[in-house]
């Protein structure tokens, strides 16, 4: 009874938030109950049974997007102020978000009711797969394919997010602000060498490591810290495509390895190296995510003589 | 977690009360966070009620785990309470800047 209470409030305080973060006039606020929304979200799918998704959805879904939003709306200045739109201008908009939720509806109403064979079948290889935690084995093993597109998606939104990334801000951080992200980042690396280690037997894994690890890392750059930490340094280039790089090179060993036996299968590691191969492929790309979102929040424009001689006269130009 | 069976009348009333005290904090800070009239005394309001009744739901709950979960939970307490404090001066510094250039 208490349960069902507590699902009710959740399921109506959800859509209580997502609404008014939709229909919210001031964009800030909006950003704010889309925080709230998150960790709200987070609580349903630890409420579901499914931990994984909850450690990511606190992480990437509410930390990094909340902070993500934030330094848009920062960056953004006057813009902030929602323009008046008249109707002729709404209406393709609303008829592009009607087809969009008629198409997840009817995908919602095809899901089958029953889990189906697919859970049977997992847990029916996973002695084979090199990890015990299904979600892991499902993620790196039986579904790596998804994974490892998951990493490209990840390396392209940041190329992107680079070629517009906009020009440095020269601020002061604050003293105390600087010394509390300090004293927080070696329990934040600790934390994500757990969460990665435990992604094994446990919920975890490279994709919470490395937003737990960015997390921190976002912290640090807003407080002028980790200096080093940008796209001009060599090393953040090679470990932000590493991640990617390492997947595609053991994909192929494996590949090769397999082809002395039977007909290869692209993406499948033998069961004796699966745990080794699946911990090299999660390092990497627990550093090329962490890399990554942290460069999607807080990205500025690269030190190329270029921008810097642009910057330099956008300066002159302001004083 | 074990069962509330296996608590004494004494380590139950006392948890329960600790419990409820915490929420009582929750709700007040909550109130003065809706009610209060400026940014200060609504960061004042939050802060300082949300940790203390933060504090308290964990000590009513440390009747009900193990000494390995206490510490853990301790430990949770201590990292909310300073990055709420950090967080807190942080906002009170943005809108003492703000009033300062109104």
């Amino acid at each position: 009874m208490s349960l069902l209470l507590f699902d009710t409030l959740l399921c109506g305080l959800l859509l209580a938030l997502a609404l008014a973060s939709v229909l919210s006039r001031q964009l800030s606020h909006a950003v704010i109950l889309y925080i709230a929304f998150g960790l709200l979200m987070a609580m349903a799918w630890a409420r579901l049974a499914a931990p994984d998704l909850a450690l990511a959805e606190a992480a990437i879904g509410a930390g990094l997007t909340g902070a993500l939003c934030f330094t848009a709306l920062a960056r953004q200045g006057q813009l902030a102020l929602s323009p008046v739109v008249s109707w002729q201008q709404r209406c393709w908009p609303a008829l592009f978000v009607l087809v969009t939720l008629s198409g997840l509806l009817l995908a919602l109403l095809q899901i089958p009711a029953s889990p189906g064979p697919l859970p049977a079948l997992v847990l029916q290889e996973l002695a084979g797969s090199g990890v015990s935690h299904p979600v892991t084995a499902v993620l790196l093993n039986f579904r790596s394919w998804d994974t490892l597109l998951e990493l490209l998606v990840l390396l392209l939104a940041l190329l992107g997010t680079l070629q517009v990334a906009p020009a440095p801000v020269r601020q002061n951080s604050w003293a105390l602000s600087r010394s509390w992200s300090q004293l927080l980042a070696p329990l934040i690396i600790l934390l994500a060498g757990y969460v990665l280690w435990a992604g094994a037997s446990q919920p975890g894994g490279a994709f919470q490591a490395g937003a737990l690890l960015a997390a921190g890392a976002v912290v640090l750059k807003l407080n002028k810290q980790l200096n080093w930490l940008a796209w001009r340094n060599i090393w953040v280039r090679f470990f932000a495509v590493a991640g990617l790089g390492v997947f595609v090179i053991a994909a192929l060993a494996a590949w090769l390895l397999q082809g002395l036996a039977a007909e290869p299968v692209w993406l499948r590691w033998p069961p004796q190296l699966a745990k080794y191969i699946i911990l090299l492929i999660e390092t990497f790309a627990t550093l090329a995510i962490a890399i990554t979102l942290t460069l999607l929040v807080v990205a500025e424009q690269p030190d190329t003589p270029l921008s810097l001689e642009t910057q330099d006269s956008a300066g002159g130009s302001d004083d | 977690m074990s069962d509330i069976g296996e608590l004494s009348l004494f380590s139950f009333v006392l948890s329960s009360g600790l419990l409820f005290i915490g929420l009582l904090f929750f709700i007040a800070g909550s109130i003065g966070m809706l009610r209060f009239p400026d940014s200060f005394s609504r960061l004042h309001a939050v802060t300082k009620a949300d940790s203390l009744g933060l504090g308290s739901v964990i000590a009513g709950l440390m009747f009900y785990s193990s000494w390995w979960q206490n510490l853990l939970m301790l430990l949770i307490w201590l990292l909310v309470m300073a990055s709420g404090t950090v967080s807190c001066q942080l906002l009170a510094r943005f809108c003492k800047a703000k009033q300062d250039q109104a």
